[in-house]
Protein backbone atom coordinates (compact mmCIF):
# COMPACT_ATOMS: atom_id res chain seq x y z
CA UNK A 1 0.00 0.00 0.00
CA UNK A 2 1.19 3.36 -0.83
CA UNK A 3 2.71 4.91 2.48
CA UNK A 4 0.37 7.87 2.67
CA UNK A 5 -2.39 5.70 2.42
CA UNK A 6 -1.55 3.88 5.04
CA UNK A 7 -0.93 7.24 7.34
CA UNK A 8 -3.89 8.70 6.30
CA UNK A 9 -5.60 5.14 7.28
CA UNK A 10 -4.00 5.17 10.54
CA UNK A 11 -5.13 8.24 11.06
CA UNK A 12 -8.39 7.88 10.80
CA UNK A 13 -8.37 4.84 13.08
CA UNK A 14 -6.45 6.82 15.87
CA UNK A 15 -9.65 9.57 15.59
CA UNK A 16 -12.37 6.72 15.95
CA UNK A 17 -10.64 4.96 18.60
CA UNK A 18 -9.90 8.22 20.27
CA UNK A 19 -13.49 9.70 19.82
CA UNK A 20 -14.65 6.32 21.82
CA UNK A 21 -15.82 4.67 18.94
CA UNK A 22 -15.23 1.78 20.24
CA UNK A 23 -17.22 2.31 23.57
CA UNK A 24 -19.55 0.76 21.77
CA UNK A 25 -18.40 -2.84 22.55
CA UNK A 26 -19.13 -1.81 26.23
CA UNK A 27 -23.40 -1.79 24.96
CA UNK A 28 -22.54 -5.22 22.88
CA UNK A 29 -20.71 -7.05 25.40
CA UNK A 30 -23.69 -5.90 28.13
CA UNK A 31 -26.59 -6.59 25.83
CA UNK A 32 -25.15 -10.08 24.48
CA UNK A 33 -23.89 -11.32 27.88
CA UNK A 34 -27.80 -10.57 29.19
CA UNK A 35 -29.27 -12.05 26.47
CA UNK A 36 -27.34 -15.21 26.54
CA UNK A 37 -28.06 -15.61 30.76
CA UNK A 38 -31.64 -15.00 29.30
CA UNK A 39 -32.11 -17.41 26.08
CA UNK A 40 -29.52 -19.98 28.74
CA UNK A 41 -32.71 -19.60 31.24
CA UNK A 42 -35.95 -19.67 29.18
CA UNK A 43 -35.51 -21.69 25.54
CA UNK A 44 -34.67 -25.35 25.47
CA UNK A 45 -32.41 -26.69 22.12
CA UNK A 46 -32.80 -23.69 20.32
CA UNK A 47 -30.43 -21.23 22.78
CA UNK A 48 -27.62 -21.69 19.64
CA UNK A 49 -29.86 -20.63 17.23
CA UNK A 50 -30.92 -17.51 19.50
CA UNK A 51 -27.15 -16.30 20.37
CA UNK A 52 -26.22 -16.65 16.58
CA UNK A 53 -29.36 -14.73 15.35
CA UNK A 54 -28.87 -12.44 18.12
CA UNK A 55 -25.70 -12.31 17.85
CA UNK A 56 -24.73 -11.32 14.51
CA UNK A 57 -27.58 -9.21 14.07
CA UNK A 58 -25.97 -7.13 16.47
CA UNK A 59 -22.87 -7.55 15.27
CA UNK A 60 -23.93 -6.30 11.66
CA UNK A 61 -26.42 -3.34 12.98
CA UNK A 62 -23.60 -1.93 15.59
CA UNK A 63 -21.56 -1.81 12.70
CA UNK A 64 -23.74 -0.52 9.97
CA UNK A 65 -24.47 2.73 12.18
CA UNK A 66 -20.78 3.31 13.22
CA UNK A 67 -19.78 2.67 9.13
CA UNK A 68 -23.06 5.59 8.55
CA UNK A 69 -22.14 7.68 11.29
CA UNK A 70 -18.13 8.10 10.47
CA UNK A 71 -18.32 7.61 7.13
CA UNK A 72 -20.82 10.72 6.36
CA UNK A 73 -18.10 13.20 8.05
CA UNK A 74 -15.19 11.16 6.70
CA UNK A 75 -14.53 13.83 3.88
CA UNK A 76 -16.99 16.55 4.90
CA UNK A 77 -15.86 17.22 8.33
CA UNK A 78 -12.37 17.86 7.11
CA UNK A 79 -13.80 20.43 4.45
CA UNK A 80 -15.69 21.87 7.09
CA UNK A 81 -13.03 21.85 9.92
CA UNK A 82 -10.08 23.06 7.07
CA UNK A 83 -7.91 20.34 8.81
CA UNK A 84 -7.93 19.29 4.76
CA UNK A 85 -6.03 22.29 4.00
CA UNK A 86 -3.02 21.11 5.73
CA UNK A 87 -3.07 17.94 4.16
CA UNK A 88 -3.59 18.62 0.91
CA UNK A 89 -0.95 21.36 0.58
CA UNK A 90 1.30 18.27 1.33
CA UNK A 91 2.26 15.71 -1.45
CA UNK A 92 -0.93 14.25 -0.83
CA UNK A 93 -2.85 13.49 -3.78
CA UNK A 94 -6.69 13.89 -3.18
CA UNK A 95 -7.44 9.76 -4.53
CA UNK A 96 -4.82 8.96 -1.64
CA UNK A 97 -6.40 10.94 0.82
CA UNK A 98 -10.14 9.37 0.04
CA UNK A 99 -8.66 5.87 -0.10
CA UNK A 100 -6.57 6.18 3.04
CA UNK A 101 -10.12 7.31 4.92
CA UNK A 102 -11.90 4.25 3.33
CA UNK A 103 -8.89 2.05 4.61
CA UNK A 104 -9.26 3.82 7.68
CA UNK A 105 -12.56 3.40 8.52
CA UNK A 106 -13.00 -0.15 7.52
CA UNK A 107 -10.33 -0.32 9.82
CA UNK A 108 -12.21 0.40 12.64
CA UNK A 109 -14.96 -1.58 11.78
CA UNK A 110 -12.48 -4.72 11.08
CA UNK A 111 -10.88 -4.31 14.60
CA UNK A 112 -14.47 -3.74 16.23
CA UNK A 113 -16.23 -6.73 14.44
CA UNK A 114 -13.15 -9.08 15.74
CA UNK A 115 -13.82 -8.25 19.56
CA UNK A 116 -17.42 -8.59 18.63
CA UNK A 117 -16.72 -11.79 17.13
CA UNK A 118 -14.87 -13.04 20.50
CA UNK A 119 -18.02 -11.89 22.58
CA UNK A 120 -20.19 -13.75 20.14
CA UNK A 121 -18.01 -16.97 20.47
CA UNK A 122 -17.96 -16.41 24.03
CA UNK A 123 -22.19 -16.41 24.56
CA UNK A 124 -22.16 -19.68 22.18
CA UNK A 125 -19.95 -21.40 24.46
CA UNK A 126 -21.99 -20.18 27.61
CA UNK A 127 -24.88 -21.88 26.07
CA UNK A 128 -23.59 -24.72 24.60
CA UNK A 129 -20.55 -25.24 26.92
CA UNK A 130 -18.83 -26.43 23.49
CA UNK A 131 -17.76 -25.34 20.15
CA UNK A 132 -19.42 -27.32 16.99
CA UNK A 133 -18.31 -28.04 13.97
CA UNK A 134 -20.75 -25.73 12.75
CA UNK A 135 -19.87 -22.84 14.35
CA UNK A 136 -17.14 -22.32 11.75
CA UNK A 137 -19.85 -21.04 9.68
CA UNK A 138 -20.59 -17.87 11.68
CA UNK A 139 -17.05 -17.25 11.07
CA UNK A 140 -18.43 -16.94 7.39
CA UNK A 141 -21.06 -14.95 8.44
CA UNK A 142 -18.66 -12.39 10.00
CA UNK A 143 -16.85 -12.44 6.98
CA UNK A 144 -19.97 -11.55 4.87
CA UNK A 145 -20.56 -9.12 7.65
CA UNK A 146 -17.61 -7.37 6.98
CA UNK A 147 -18.28 -7.42 3.23
CA UNK A 148 -21.49 -5.67 4.01
CA UNK A 149 -19.29 -2.53 6.03
CA UNK A 150 -17.13 -2.55 3.18
CA UNK A 151 -19.79 -1.36 0.69
CA UNK A 152 -22.03 1.05 3.47
CA UNK A 153 -18.46 2.10 4.15
CA UNK A 154 -17.60 3.05 0.50
CA UNK A 155 -21.13 4.34 -0.06
CA UNK A 156 -20.99 6.73 2.99
CA UNK A 157 -17.76 8.21 1.75
CA UNK A 158 -19.46 8.56 -2.04
CA UNK A 159 -22.17 10.92 -0.26
CA UNK A 160 -19.41 12.56 1.95
CA UNK A 161 -17.96 14.09 -0.88
CA UNK A 162 -20.27 16.06 -2.29
CA UNK A 163 -23.06 15.93 0.26
CA UNK A 164 -24.10 17.49 4.05
CA UNK A 165 -23.50 14.90 6.71
CA UNK A 166 -27.17 14.50 7.54
CA UNK A 167 -28.22 14.53 3.68
CA UNK A 168 -25.57 11.88 3.02
CA UNK A 169 -26.75 9.36 6.62
CA UNK A 170 -29.82 9.60 4.82
CA UNK A 171 -28.77 8.75 1.40
CA UNK A 172 -26.82 5.60 2.98
CA UNK A 173 -29.37 4.59 5.06
CA UNK A 174 -31.89 4.80 2.50
CA UNK A 175 -29.25 2.18 0.49
CA UNK A 176 -28.80 0.27 3.29
CA UNK A 177 -32.24 -0.59 3.81
CA UNK A 178 -33.50 -0.74 0.13
CA UNK A 179 -30.24 -3.39 -0.27
CA UNK A 180 -31.26 -5.32 2.29
CA UNK A 181 -34.17 -5.95 0.07
CA UNK A 182 -33.02 -6.11 -2.92
CA UNK A 183 -33.80 -10.07 -3.46
CA UNK A 184 -37.59 -8.93 -3.12
CA UNK A 185 -37.09 -5.92 -5.61
CA UNK A 186 -35.72 -8.41 -8.07
CA UNK A 187 -38.25 -10.72 -7.89
CA UNK A 188 -40.81 -7.60 -8.24
CA UNK A 189 -38.61 -6.73 -11.34
CA UNK A 190 -38.94 -9.93 -12.76
CA UNK A 191 -42.76 -10.06 -12.73
CA UNK A 192 -43.68 -6.46 -13.62
CA UNK A 193 -43.88 -6.02 -17.42
CA UNK A 194 -43.07 -2.30 -19.29
CA UNK A 195 -41.41 0.50 -18.10
CA UNK A 196 -42.17 0.48 -14.25
CA UNK A 197 -40.85 -3.44 -15.08
CA UNK A 198 -37.73 -1.15 -16.22
CA UNK A 199 -36.96 0.78 -13.66
CA UNK A 200 -37.39 -1.77 -11.41
CA UNK A 201 -34.68 -3.74 -12.70
CA UNK A 202 -32.99 -0.98 -13.25
CA UNK A 203 -33.19 -0.18 -9.08
CA UNK A 204 -33.03 -4.05 -8.23
CA UNK A 205 -29.46 -4.05 -10.04
CA UNK A 206 -28.09 -0.54 -8.88
CA UNK A 207 -28.73 -0.50 -5.14
CA UNK A 208 -26.06 -2.83 -3.24
CA UNK A 209 -27.38 -6.08 -2.91
CA UNK A 210 -27.27 -6.61 0.97
CA UNK A 211 -29.84 -9.36 1.16
CA UNK A 212 -27.06 -11.61 -0.93
CA UNK A 213 -24.68 -10.92 1.79
CA UNK A 214 -26.80 -12.27 4.70
CA UNK A 215 -26.30 -15.39 6.01
CA UNK A 216 -27.46 -15.05 9.26
CA UNK A 217 -30.49 -16.92 9.13
CA UNK A 218 -28.60 -20.13 7.47
CA UNK A 219 -25.70 -19.74 9.33
CA UNK A 220 -27.71 -19.98 13.13
CA UNK A 221 -29.84 -23.17 11.62
CA UNK A 222 -26.29 -24.43 10.94
CA UNK A 223 -26.68 -24.51 6.94
CA UNK A 224 -23.08 -24.44 5.49
CA UNK A 225 -22.26 -22.03 2.88
CA UNK A 226 -21.13 -22.55 -0.42
CA UNK A 227 -17.26 -22.09 -1.48
CA UNK A 228 -18.37 -20.89 -4.64
CA UNK A 229 -21.08 -18.03 -3.11
CA UNK A 230 -18.35 -16.58 -0.70
CA UNK A 231 -16.15 -15.92 -3.77
CA UNK A 232 -19.23 -14.33 -5.81
CA UNK A 233 -19.58 -12.39 -2.58
CA UNK A 234 -15.97 -11.36 -1.86
CA UNK A 235 -16.10 -10.09 -5.64
CA UNK A 236 -19.10 -8.25 -5.95
CA UNK A 237 -18.61 -6.31 -2.66
CA UNK A 238 -15.32 -5.45 -3.59
CA UNK A 239 -16.20 -4.71 -6.71
CA UNK A 240 -18.99 -2.38 -5.88
CA UNK A 241 -16.80 -0.56 -3.19
CA UNK A 242 -13.93 0.18 -5.89
CA UNK A 243 -16.89 1.44 -8.08
CA UNK A 244 -18.29 3.66 -5.67
CA UNK A 245 -14.80 4.88 -3.98
CA UNK A 246 -13.79 5.56 -7.61
CA UNK A 247 -16.77 7.75 -7.29
CA UNK A 248 -15.91 9.42 -4.62
CA UNK A 249 -12.19 9.56 -5.99
CA UNK A 250 -13.91 11.62 -8.99
CA UNK A 251 -16.21 13.85 -7.80
CA UNK A 252 -13.41 15.04 -5.08
CA UNK A 253 -10.78 14.98 -7.58
CA UNK A 254 -12.98 18.15 -9.29
CA UNK A 255 -14.05 19.79 -5.98
CA UNK A 256 -13.13 23.22 -4.93
CA UNK A 257 -12.43 23.49 -1.18
CA UNK A 258 -13.81 26.39 0.00
CA UNK B 1 14.74 31.63 -10.87
CA UNK B 2 11.21 32.89 -9.90
CA UNK B 3 9.77 31.05 -7.05
CA UNK B 4 6.25 32.43 -7.92
CA UNK B 5 4.85 33.28 -11.80
CA UNK B 6 1.25 33.76 -11.25
CA UNK B 7 0.31 34.24 -14.69
CA UNK B 8 -3.43 35.55 -15.33
CA UNK B 9 -4.84 33.68 -12.22
CA UNK B 10 -8.71 33.97 -12.29
CA UNK B 11 -11.23 32.58 -10.67
CA UNK B 12 -14.80 32.66 -10.25
CA UNK B 13 -17.72 31.38 -8.69
CA UNK B 14 -21.17 30.56 -8.98
CA UNK B 15 -23.88 32.04 -7.19
CA UNK B 16 -27.82 31.53 -6.73
CA UNK B 17 -29.61 28.74 -6.08
CA UNK B 18 -32.27 29.00 -9.20
CA UNK B 19 -30.69 31.10 -11.81
CA UNK B 20 -27.03 30.64 -11.45
CA UNK B 21 -24.62 33.99 -11.74
CA UNK B 22 -20.77 34.12 -12.23
CA UNK B 23 -18.93 36.17 -9.08
CA UNK B 24 -15.39 37.08 -9.67
CA UNK B 25 -13.35 36.40 -6.51
CA UNK B 26 -9.93 37.25 -8.08
CA UNK B 27 -9.68 38.90 -11.62
CA UNK B 28 -6.61 37.85 -13.76
CA UNK B 29 -3.74 38.18 -11.53
CA UNK B 30 0.34 38.42 -12.80
CA UNK B 31 2.52 38.62 -10.26
CA UNK B 32 6.31 37.17 -9.94
CA UNK B 33 7.67 36.75 -6.45
CA UNK B 34 11.50 36.15 -6.62
CA UNK B 35 13.57 33.48 -4.90
CA UNK B 36 14.47 34.86 -1.29
CA UNK B 37 11.82 37.51 -1.43
CA UNK B 38 9.43 38.09 1.69
CA UNK B 39 6.35 39.24 -0.06
CA UNK B 40 3.55 40.93 1.39
CA UNK B 41 0.14 40.35 0.29
CA UNK B 42 -2.06 43.32 1.35
CA UNK B 43 -5.23 44.18 1.53
CA UNK B 44 -8.69 44.24 2.92
CA UNK B 45 -11.03 41.09 4.21
CA UNK B 46 -12.81 39.51 1.34
CA UNK B 47 -10.30 41.22 -1.04
CA UNK B 48 -9.19 37.74 -2.59
CA UNK B 49 -6.35 37.30 -0.67
CA UNK B 50 -7.34 33.69 0.52
CA UNK B 51 -8.56 32.81 -2.50
CA UNK B 52 -5.16 33.30 -4.42
CA UNK B 53 -3.51 31.00 -1.77
CA UNK B 54 -6.15 28.23 -2.09
CA UNK B 55 -5.76 28.63 -5.83
CA UNK B 56 -1.79 28.40 -5.44
CA UNK B 57 -1.98 25.32 -2.87
CA UNK B 58 -5.19 23.74 -5.23
CA UNK B 59 -7.60 23.66 -2.71
CA UNK B 60 -9.77 25.18 -5.33
CA UNK B 61 -8.82 24.85 -9.54
CA UNK B 62 -8.53 28.20 -11.33
CA UNK B 63 -11.11 29.01 -13.79
CA UNK B 64 -8.24 30.72 -16.37
CA UNK B 65 -4.76 31.20 -15.87
CA UNK B 66 -1.89 29.05 -14.31
CA UNK B 67 1.08 29.82 -12.12
CA UNK B 68 4.60 28.19 -11.87
CA UNK B 69 5.85 27.19 -8.53
CA UNK B 70 9.74 26.77 -8.03
CA UNK B 71 9.83 26.60 -11.93
CA UNK B 72 6.95 23.58 -11.96
CA UNK B 73 3.69 23.72 -12.98
CA UNK B 74 1.47 24.24 -9.80
CA UNK B 75 0.05 21.26 -10.47
CA UNK B 76 3.26 19.33 -10.26
CA UNK B 77 2.78 16.55 -7.27
CA UNK B 78 7.00 17.45 -6.60
CA UNK B 79 6.20 21.66 -5.73
CA UNK B 80 4.21 20.39 -2.70
CA UNK B 81 7.40 18.87 -1.06
CA UNK B 82 9.00 22.29 -1.01
CA UNK B 83 6.03 24.01 -0.29
CA UNK B 84 4.82 24.93 3.37
CA UNK B 85 1.38 26.31 4.39
CA UNK B 86 -0.39 27.98 7.54
CA UNK B 87 -3.98 28.83 6.64
CA UNK B 88 -5.78 31.27 7.98
CA UNK B 89 -7.20 30.78 11.93
CA UNK B 90 -5.83 26.79 11.38
CA UNK B 91 -7.39 23.80 12.64
CA UNK B 92 -5.82 20.46 13.24
CA UNK B 93 -6.87 17.42 14.10
CA UNK B 94 -8.02 17.63 17.73
CA UNK B 95 -7.43 14.03 19.26
CA UNK B 96 -3.84 14.59 18.10
CA UNK B 97 -1.27 16.00 20.23
CA UNK B 98 0.97 18.53 18.64
CA UNK B 99 3.60 16.07 18.50
CA UNK B 100 1.83 13.51 17.13
CA UNK B 101 0.26 16.41 14.92
CA UNK B 102 3.83 16.83 13.35
CA UNK B 103 4.82 13.38 13.37
CA UNK B 104 2.21 12.99 11.03
CA UNK B 105 2.67 15.81 8.73
CA UNK B 106 6.39 14.71 8.54
CA UNK B 107 5.15 11.44 7.30
CA UNK B 108 2.81 13.06 4.66
CA UNK B 109 5.81 15.06 3.90
CA UNK B 110 7.95 12.74 3.44
CA UNK B 111 10.39 13.37 6.29
CA UNK B 112 12.40 10.49 6.52
CA UNK B 113 11.41 8.32 9.75
CA UNK B 114 15.47 8.62 11.07
CA UNK B 115 15.36 12.16 11.26
CA UNK B 116 11.25 12.74 11.98
CA UNK B 117 10.93 12.75 15.78
CA UNK B 118 14.25 14.89 16.28
CA UNK B 119 13.32 17.24 13.74
CA UNK B 120 9.58 17.84 15.42
CA UNK B 121 10.89 18.12 18.52
CA UNK B 122 13.08 20.90 17.30
CA UNK B 123 10.45 22.53 15.50
CA UNK B 124 8.40 22.57 19.07
CA UNK B 125 11.13 24.20 20.55
CA UNK B 126 11.35 26.50 17.90
CA UNK B 127 8.07 27.81 18.28
CA UNK B 128 7.95 27.47 22.05
CA UNK B 129 5.55 24.49 22.67
CA UNK B 130 8.02 21.93 23.96
CA UNK B 131 6.02 22.06 27.44
CA UNK B 132 3.05 21.49 25.51
CA UNK B 133 3.90 18.66 22.86
CA UNK B 134 2.34 15.96 24.76
CA UNK B 135 -1.15 17.75 25.05
CA UNK B 136 -4.18 17.12 22.68
CA UNK B 137 -5.07 19.89 20.31
CA UNK B 138 -8.33 20.68 21.72
CA UNK B 139 -6.96 22.09 25.05
CA UNK B 140 -5.00 24.73 23.00
CA UNK B 141 -5.92 28.09 22.65
CA UNK B 142 -6.05 30.12 19.81
CA UNK B 143 -2.43 31.80 19.67
CA UNK B 144 -1.10 28.05 20.89
CA UNK B 145 -2.91 26.71 17.53
CA UNK B 146 -1.00 29.15 15.49
CA UNK B 147 1.83 28.29 16.46
CA UNK B 148 1.41 24.42 15.62
CA UNK B 149 0.31 25.92 12.76
CA UNK B 150 3.87 27.42 12.19
CA UNK B 151 5.59 24.71 13.03
CA UNK B 152 3.65 22.18 10.65
CA UNK B 153 4.32 24.80 7.89
CA UNK B 154 7.93 24.67 7.92
CA UNK B 155 8.51 21.43 9.07
CA UNK B 156 10.10 20.04 5.87
CA UNK B 157 12.34 22.48 5.29
CA UNK B 158 10.53 23.87 2.34
CA UNK B 159 12.31 26.48 0.18
CA UNK B 160 8.86 28.51 0.29
CA UNK B 161 6.81 28.88 2.96
CA UNK B 162 2.66 30.70 2.55
CA UNK B 163 1.51 31.77 5.60
CA UNK B 164 -2.04 33.13 5.24
CA UNK B 165 -3.03 36.05 7.93
CA UNK B 166 0.21 34.37 10.57
CA UNK B 167 -0.59 37.09 12.85
CA UNK B 168 -3.83 36.75 13.32
CA UNK B 169 -5.24 35.92 16.80
CA UNK B 170 -1.96 36.48 18.34
CA UNK B 171 -1.20 38.82 21.39
CA UNK B 172 1.21 41.06 21.18
CA UNK B 173 4.62 38.74 22.15
CA UNK B 174 3.29 36.10 19.95
CA UNK B 175 3.23 38.59 16.89
CA UNK B 176 6.98 39.92 17.93
CA UNK B 177 7.67 35.80 17.80
CA UNK B 178 5.87 35.05 14.16
CA UNK B 179 8.00 38.32 12.87
CA UNK B 180 10.97 36.75 13.96
CA UNK B 181 10.58 33.53 12.63
CA UNK B 182 9.58 35.02 9.37
CA UNK B 183 12.97 36.93 9.37
CA UNK B 184 14.76 34.28 10.27
CA UNK B 185 13.01 32.35 7.24
CA UNK B 186 14.23 35.48 5.16
CA UNK B 187 18.17 34.70 6.44
CA UNK B 188 17.77 30.95 5.79
CA UNK B 189 17.12 31.96 2.32
CA UNK B 190 13.16 30.98 2.35
CA UNK B 191 11.12 32.71 0.18
CA UNK B 192 7.97 33.72 2.19
CA UNK B 193 4.78 34.59 0.73
CA UNK B 194 2.44 35.92 3.11
CA UNK B 195 -0.93 37.95 3.73
CA UNK B 196 -1.93 40.28 6.27
CA UNK B 197 -3.90 43.23 6.81
CA UNK B 198 -1.53 44.51 9.53
CA UNK B 199 0.44 46.75 7.49
CA UNK B 200 3.23 47.42 10.30
CA UNK B 201 4.10 44.04 9.87
CA UNK B 202 3.95 44.43 6.52
CA UNK B 203 6.23 47.31 6.61
CA UNK B 204 9.16 46.15 9.12
CA UNK B 205 9.04 42.70 7.28
CA UNK B 206 8.72 42.75 3.40
CA UNK B 207 10.86 43.56 0.83
CA UNK B 208 7.77 43.91 -1.45
CA UNK B 209 4.51 43.93 -1.22
CA UNK B 210 1.03 43.52 -3.44
CA UNK B 211 -2.31 45.65 -2.77
CA UNK B 212 -5.21 43.59 -3.96
CA UNK B 213 -8.86 44.71 -3.96
CA UNK B 214 -12.14 43.18 -5.12
CA UNK B 215 -10.46 40.80 -6.24
CA UNK B 216 -7.66 42.90 -8.16
CA UNK B 217 -3.91 43.38 -7.80
CA UNK B 218 -3.66 47.38 -7.95
CA UNK B 219 -0.50 47.66 -7.47
CA UNK B 220 3.11 45.83 -6.22
CA UNK B 221 5.94 47.81 -5.38
CA UNK B 222 9.18 47.53 -3.03
CA UNK B 223 9.09 48.68 0.66
CA UNK B 224 12.07 50.78 0.86
CA UNK B 225 11.12 52.80 -2.96
CA UNK B 226 7.36 53.37 -0.87
CA UNK B 227 8.50 54.21 2.16
CA UNK B 228 11.48 56.60 0.64
CA UNK B 229 9.35 58.59 -1.91
CA UNK B 230 9.05 62.10 -0.47
CA UNK B 231 6.06 63.90 -0.55
CA UNK B 232 7.67 67.63 -1.66
CA UNK B 233 6.83 68.89 2.00
CA UNK B 234 8.72 69.13 4.80
CA UNK B 235 8.28 68.20 8.23
CA UNK B 236 9.56 71.06 10.83
CA UNK B 237 9.39 70.60 14.50
CA UNK B 238 10.45 73.55 16.74
CA UNK B 239 9.53 74.85 20.58
CA UNK B 240 6.88 77.63 20.89
CA UNK B 241 4.22 77.29 22.28
CA UNK B 242 2.17 79.92 19.74
CA UNK B 243 1.94 79.24 15.75
CA UNK B 244 4.01 81.82 14.12
CA UNK B 245 2.01 84.38 11.46
CA UNK B 246 4.16 84.20 9.13
CA UNK B 247 4.52 80.50 8.93
CA UNK B 248 0.64 80.13 8.12
CA UNK B 249 1.06 82.76 5.20
CA UNK B 250 3.91 80.22 3.66
CA UNK B 251 0.73 77.38 3.68
CA UNK B 252 1.74 75.21 6.64
CA UNK B 253 -0.44 72.90 8.35
CA UNK B 254 0.79 73.63 11.57
CA UNK B 255 -0.31 71.91 15.13
CA UNK B 256 0.72 72.97 19.24
CA UNK B 257 1.63 69.80 21.25
CA UNK B 258 3.21 70.78 24.38
CA UNK B 259 5.63 73.30 24.42
CA UNK B 260 6.53 72.42 20.22
CA UNK B 261 4.97 73.10 17.19
CA UNK B 262 4.86 70.75 14.32
CA UNK B 263 4.61 72.21 11.08
CA UNK B 264 4.31 70.81 7.37
CA UNK B 265 5.03 72.95 4.28
CA UNK B 266 6.10 72.65 0.92
CA UNK B 267 9.50 71.94 0.56
CA UNK B 268 10.31 74.92 -1.48
CA UNK B 269 9.32 77.47 1.48
CA UNK B 270 12.29 76.23 3.57
CA UNK B 271 14.09 78.56 3.23
CA UNK B 272 11.49 81.14 4.67
CA UNK B 273 10.62 79.01 6.98
CA UNK B 274 13.92 79.00 8.86
CA UNK B 275 14.27 82.86 8.83
CA UNK B 276 11.05 83.18 10.38
CA UNK B 277 12.39 80.98 13.59
CA UNK B 278 15.78 82.94 13.07
CA UNK B 279 13.83 86.36 13.37
CA UNK B 280 11.49 85.04 16.06
CA UNK B 281 14.66 83.54 18.03
CA UNK B 282 12.79 80.18 18.12
CA UNK B 283 14.82 76.84 18.66
CA UNK B 284 14.64 74.69 15.82
CA UNK B 285 14.03 70.89 16.90
CA UNK B 286 13.82 68.87 13.49
CA UNK B 287 13.54 69.81 10.04
CA UNK B 288 13.06 66.17 7.77
CA UNK B 289 11.55 65.53 4.29
CA UNK B 290 7.83 64.13 4.68
CA UNK B 291 8.05 60.63 3.60
CA UNK B 292 5.22 57.86 1.75
CA UNK B 293 4.36 55.71 4.58
CA UNK B 294 3.07 52.02 3.22
CA UNK B 295 -0.49 52.72 4.86
CA UNK B 296 -0.35 55.76 2.81
CA UNK B 297 0.05 53.85 -0.34
CA UNK B 298 -2.62 50.81 0.43
CA UNK B 299 -5.11 53.79 1.51
CA UNK B 300 -4.33 55.12 -2.43
CA UNK B 301 -4.38 51.56 -3.90
CA UNK B 302 -7.70 51.28 -2.45
CA UNK B 303 -9.75 53.86 -3.90
CA UNK B 304 -11.60 52.49 -7.13
CA UNK B 305 -9.59 53.80 -10.42
CA UNK B 306 -11.66 54.89 -12.84
CA UNK B 307 -12.23 52.18 -15.39
CA UNK B 308 -13.00 50.40 -12.32
CA UNK B 309 -15.62 52.62 -10.98
CA UNK B 310 -17.50 52.66 -13.99
CA UNK B 311 -17.41 49.20 -14.63
CA UNK B 312 -18.81 48.55 -10.76
CA UNK B 313 -21.63 51.54 -11.82
CA UNK B 314 -22.30 49.28 -14.70
CA UNK B 315 -23.07 46.14 -12.34
CA UNK B 316 -20.21 44.16 -13.14
CA UNK B 317 -20.09 41.09 -10.43
CA UNK B 318 -16.64 41.57 -8.22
Amino acid sequence: MNSRIGFVAFNTFREAVRDRVLYNLIAFALMLSGAAILVGEISIDIERLVVVNLGLTAVSLFGVVIAIFIGIGLVSKEIDKRTLYTVLSRPVRRWEFVVGKFFGLTGTLVVNTFFMALGVFLALLYVAHRFQNMDFWVLVALYFIVLQFFIVCALALFFSTFSTPLMSAVFTFALFVIGSLAEDLRGFARVTQGVAGWIATGIAYVVPNFSALNIIGAVAHGDPVAGRLILYSTIYALLYSTIAISGAVLIFQHRNLK
Amino acid sequence: MAAIEILDLEKSYSVGFWRKRPKLALRPLRLTIEEGEVFGFLGPNGAGKTTTLKLLMGLVFPTAGSARILGLDMDDPRVKSEIGFLPEQPYFYDHLSARELLNYYGQLSGVPAKERSSRVERMLGRVGLSDSAGVQLRKFSKGMLQRVGLAQAILHDPKLVFLDEPMSGLDPSGRREVRDLIQQLRNEGKTVFFSTHILSDAEALCDRVGVIHQGELRGVGSVAELTSQKQGKIEIIFYSQRIPAGLTNLGADARISGDMVNAVLPEEQQDAALEILRSERLKLISLVPVRNSLEEYYIQKLQPTEGRAAEDRKGVAV
